[in-house]
């Protein structure tokens, strides 16, 4: 509440601090709403100039990392392609289904992970590779992954800021998850 | 000591167990779900495993560092809130 005070009675330091501490993740969120990096870059700008304007009116009701990104949803969907309205979730398999025997218990089992937390080159590795496995997600995982797993946001904030109902929150953070554990093992689970 | 891993009718398959991990995560399956799911992982190292690298791929998700922003887009920021401070104010 302190930081939104001085932006308030118009401390320039405030602004900057804000955006620093939020306009990455609005841009990543942004990019998955419409359909190029530029168009992102216009939507969080817009958005920002709207916080600056309605911030007299916002309450404190949520965190003010839940207003922006509300906010930043709101103008995203009206400059992004329409989507539709309740999308129907396909099946999507959490493991590929080859991997079970016709019981369904497991015919090629998950193998231990190495632990290389000291392996910096390898942690760098893994970093770079789940940066842009997050990017290869379909774009309605890639938000709540994001929101979740990035910004630690919690689930109910995340279900106000994407309008999405709990159950498609879990389903949708289910399946980016899953993706996620599936590309670590590929790439680097048998070392 | 002979373990019986083999699944009785009422037990989970762990191609079922996979798709309960977020849920068991998220703490959304009703009590008797869960102990279920629990019952299932208690008998099954591998999806013991399953669980622990789902853990792990949240955990390194979580520790990525978002991208500095660019010193353009810095400025541009900037410019848009002094633009914002010299608009007329209707309070």
């Amino acid at each position: 509440m302190e930081l939104l005070a001085r932006l308030r009675s118009g401390d320039e330091q405030a602004f900057i601090i804000l955006v620093r501490r939020h306009h990455a993740a609005m841009l990543r969120l942004a990019a998955t709403f419409v359909p190029s990096f530029a168009v992102a870059e216009e939507v969080v700008q817009d958005t920002w100039l709207g916080v600056l304007r309605g911030i007299s009116a916002f309450q404190g009701r949520s965190s003010v990392k839940t207003w922006l990104f509300r906010i930043l949803v709101n103008r995203a969907r009206t400059a992004g392609v329409r989507e539709r309205r309740a999308v129907t979730l396909g099946e999507e398999p959490a493991v590929d289904p080859a991997r079970f025997d016709q019981a369904g218990q497991w015919a090629s089992p998950p193998q231990h992970w190495a632990e290389d937390a000291d392996d910096r080159m390898q942690a760098a590795k893994v970093a770079d590779r789940i940066r842009s496995a997050i990017e290869d997600l379909p774009p309605r995982q890639r938000r709540v992954v994001t929101l979740r797993d990035l910004e630690g946001l919690g689930s109910a904030e995340v279900c106000s800021i994407l309008q999405i109902s709990a159950a498609n929150q879990r389903v949708l953070l289910h399946r980016g998850r899953s993706r996620l554990r599936q590309l670590i093992e590929t790439e680097f689970g048998r070392i | 000591m002979q373990v019986n891993l083999r699944p009785r009718s009422r037990d989970l398959a762990c191609q079922q167990a996979v798709e309960l991990v977020t849920d068991y995560l998220e703490d959304a399956l009703s009590h008797p779900a869960r102990r279920r799911f629990e019952t299932h992982l208690a008998g099954c190292p591998h999806c013991t495993e399953y669980l622990a690298q789902m853990r792990a791929t949240i955990k390194l998700t979580g520790q990525l560092t978002p991208a500095d922003l660019s010193p353009r887009m810095q400025e541009e920021l900037i410019a848009l809130y002094r633009r914002w401070k010299d608009e007329p104010r209707t309070e």
